[in-house]
């Protein structure tokens, strides 16, 4: 958020009162671009959000909160999931909930424990609809090992919500000497992002739009903590559990935007290689007829890990033995030069910037 | 969709780079009409693989970039009003007009909505009988055949509640104008595949020979673009200018006949006022008089809005290829995609925006650095 705080310091010169207190928020009012993970959202919670909140803990903007209480390293975040539809093929807007939150704590390190949910339901909700939803969480809670302990219900009237919105927050018990945060990438590291990008986004836009393509997309809507789980075994194993550097799943602005957050909190370059990055042919067709681009769209069970040269070669084998982690690969390098900035060598030869895009992506005329 | 990595592969292109190389001995300034594929161009690296005696400039074949500011302003006008169900193609949310942009409008309760298919429309239409759907017909010969079949359709079913913004503009005028110009540098054309997909390519011969200029009709995978420049590089060094076809596993001669027919039925040529140039004859699309009745201009009676250009953005001299972005001294400064002065910063078409996104408003030197990059 580098750029951002830059903008700031420019904006906030002394007037004739003496200082501004508060950055100024450009928008009159708010946009869908400021939901989008992009420059807009940064822009959103740095001027809004962070200068109100401050303190340490929060100022390190990973994925999780690292608390440290009484002895024990704890790691707090919490989500909320507005998706629609709220059924698609993969998973439901209640696997999401409960998989979004798993896997924020499970990518800074934590084994996730306790989960609450918060609902927001609109008036004139089939029942049923709700009924589905809550066993898809409570399945999904089961399966990924983490228990709802507390919760909270609110219905609005008709119209002044799009059918149910659902907050979870989560806890997990950091009980390994993990040091994972997305400004510990270190020049000569190694990316590794555990299967094909883009197949949630994708998806949910196939069937927002209706828009139909020969074959049958799916979310990967999936709990990435017995992932994380092998990963971190492998590192200890190999006695480098600080090898794992960072870690983050790509969710809404796509492993371009955790990229650049890591280049830009660590203060180091990243390069990539096109041809690397897994993209399934559907994901890649529905990118190419949409003007979108695959780096930027949404996972719901990915991981880009950040990890140390030395055990690269096991962490990513461990990965692959993973049902999770099958479709792995090095997708690239730390490096030294330009720091803050993601390159990407072209499946051609060239050379480009993968930036953080300011909005939405939007698809293009023709 | 299948053969993408075909037309994506390192070992050719590295091959046709070394032919373009060995074909070229003068230094020659070749222009890229559409849009797509200055954005492939620019986010592949393309520009940066061709021998440094090839210069590509971009061509002014970006649909939303061309739409002139008032007719950005009339769109907003009707988008604001109660009752309207305004429709858009997606890159076209983000353009400034004087107030503000359609995201904008939408956040202030007006309903705006993305379609994929100016079809889409019809179903809008028939769902909202008690709502105006007004599509935002712009565009060049390629968006005109499904923009054209929803005001055909809409008659058939019999549709009163829709109507169409009408912007649109075509190629081969544009590129007499450039040709004309006392400033062109241009000297030989990647004529537009997409475009010449629908209209076929017979207008663009008369043009090669008046002018003497080679124009090859090409696609817009880096493979496709770096066989246009040989192709190109090829005529210009022999002293040949003729029309070829790069895209023929797509498009033959005569284009498209179904599409061309359905064209013909809806819109007639008409002078078409462009952004960054002004008013160019005959250059564009508006509804026949049998098909008025759709006239959104008309409908809500917008059309005497008539909005200036801002004189700082250099807009209009990059889409006829002139200057390049960074020779704007706004560019990547004052204006950004988050801010943009100028249609060529929004639309991820625009060539300041696809120079923006892929980072030619960094040094060089920040990305030589790639190339260590092991293979």
């Amino acid at each position: 958020m580098s750029a951002t705080k830059t903008e700031e310091r420019q904006q906030t010169r002394p007037g004739p009162f003496g200082e501004c207190p508060l950055p100024i928020f450009d928008h009159p009012q708010i946009v869908l671009g400021h939901g989008s993970g992009g420059k807009l959202s940064a822009e959103l919670v740095e001027k809004v959000f962070v200068r109100r909140f401050h303190n340490p803990t929060l100022e390190k903007m990973d994925d999780q909160a690292q608390l440290q209480i009484a002895g024990a390293r704890l790691a707090f975040t919490t989500d909320s999931f507005v998706v629609t539809p709220i059924f698609f093929p993969g998973g439901d807007i209640g696997t999401l909930a409960v998989n979004g939150t798993v896997n924020d704590l499970a990518v800074g390190g934590a084994r996730p424990l306790y989960l609450a949910a918060a609902f927001i339901l609109e008036e004139g909700l089939p029942a049923a609809d709700l009924e589905r939803v809550v066993d898809s969480m409570a399945q999904a809670a089961a399966s990924a090992g983490v228990q709802f302990v507390t919760g909270d219900t609110k219905v609005v009237n008709r119209g002044k919500g799009d059918k149910l919105f659902i907050t979870t927050s989560g806890i997990g018990l950091l009980d390994r000497p993990t040091q994972i945060s997305a400004d510990g990438a270190r020049p000569g590291d190694k990316i590794l992002l555990s299967g094909y990008l883009g197949d949630h986004g994708i998806t949910i836009l196939s069937q927002r739009e209706g828009l139909e393509f020969d074959t049958i997309l799916q979310s990967d809507c999936a709990a990435l903590n017995g992932l994380v789980a092998a990963m971190l075994d492998e590192a200890e194993a190999a006695g480098n559990l600080a090898g794992i550097r960072s870690m983050r799943d790509p969710t809404r602005g796509g492993v371009a935007t955790v990229l650049n957050e890591i280049a830009d909190r660590s203060r180091t370059g990243i390069l990539l290689r096109e041809s690397e990055i897994p993209v399934r042919e559907s994901v890649r067709g529905a990118c190419e007829m949409l003007g979108l681009d695959p780096l930027y769209v949404a996972n719901e069970g990915k991981l880009v890990a950040i990890v140390a040269p030395e055990i690269a070669d096991r962490i990513l084998a461990a990965m692959r033995s993973h049902p999770l982690g099958a479709d792995s690969r090095l997708i690239g390098e730390v490096v030294e030069s330009h720091p803050g900035l993601v390159l990407m060598k072209t499946s051609v030869g060239g050379t480009r910037v993968v930036d953080v895009l300011f909005g939405e992506q939007l698809p293009r005329i023709c | 969709m299948k053969y993408l990595d075909e037309y994506r592969n390192g070992d050719i292109a590295a091959k046709l780079v070394e032919r373009i190389r060995r074909a070229q001995t003068n230094p020659w300034v070749i222009m890229e009409v559409c849009g797509g594929q200055t954005h492939s161009i620019v986010k592949n690296g393309i520009d940066h693989l061709l021998p440094k005696g090839i210069e590509l400039v971009h061509g002014p074949g970006c649909p939303v970039c061309v739409t002139p500011l008032e007719m950005i302003d009339k769109a907003h006008a009707i988008a604001r009003r109660p009752g309207v169900i305004f429709c858009s193609f997606g890159d076209m949310l983000r353009v400034p007009g004087s107030n503000g942009d359609l995201f904008t409008i939408k956040s202030n309760g007006g309903d705006v909505r993305v379609v994929y298919s100016p079809i889409d429309c019809l179903k809008l239409a028939r769902g909202n009988p008690d709502k105006q759907i007004v599509f935002f017909a712009i565009g060049f010969e390629t968006t005109a055949p499904a923009n054209a079949m929803l005001a055909w359709q809409a008659r058939q079913m019999g549709l009163t509640n829709v109507s169409l913004l009408v912007s649109h503009v075509l190629v081969p005028p544009a590129i007499e104008a450039i040709l004309s110009s006392p400033e062109n540098r241009v000297q030989a054309f990647l004529a537009p595949g997409h475009v010449c997909a629908v209209v076929g390519y017979r207008e663009y011969e008369p043009l090669a020979a008046r002018f003497h200029v080679p124009m090859v009709v090409t696609g817009f995978e880096p493979l496709d673009i770096l066989e246009g420049v040989l192709m190109v590089v090829e005529q210009l060094e022999s002293g040949r200018a003729e029309v070829e076809n790069q895209y023929s596993r797509v498009l033959a001669r005569g284009g498209n006949t179904p599409a061309q027919d359905i064209i013909a039925k809806v819109f007639e040529v008409s002078d078409r006022k462009w952004r960054g140039v002004g008013t160019i004859p005959q250059s564009g699309f508006k509804l026949r008089q049998e098909f008025r009745g759709f006239d959104a201009e008309q409908r809500f009676q917008v059309a005497a809005i008539d909005t200036q250009e801002p004189e700082i953005c250099i807009a209009g001299q990059i889409l006829q290829g002139i200057k390049k972005p960074h020779d704007c001294p706004a560019f990547g400064a004052q204006c950004t995609p988050l801010h943009p002065l100028g249609a060529t910063m929004v639309s991820a078409e625009g060539a300041c925006a696809a120079y923006y996104a892929y980072g030619r408003h960094l040094k060089d030197s920040d990305l030589i650095t790639a190339e260590g990059l092991p293979s």
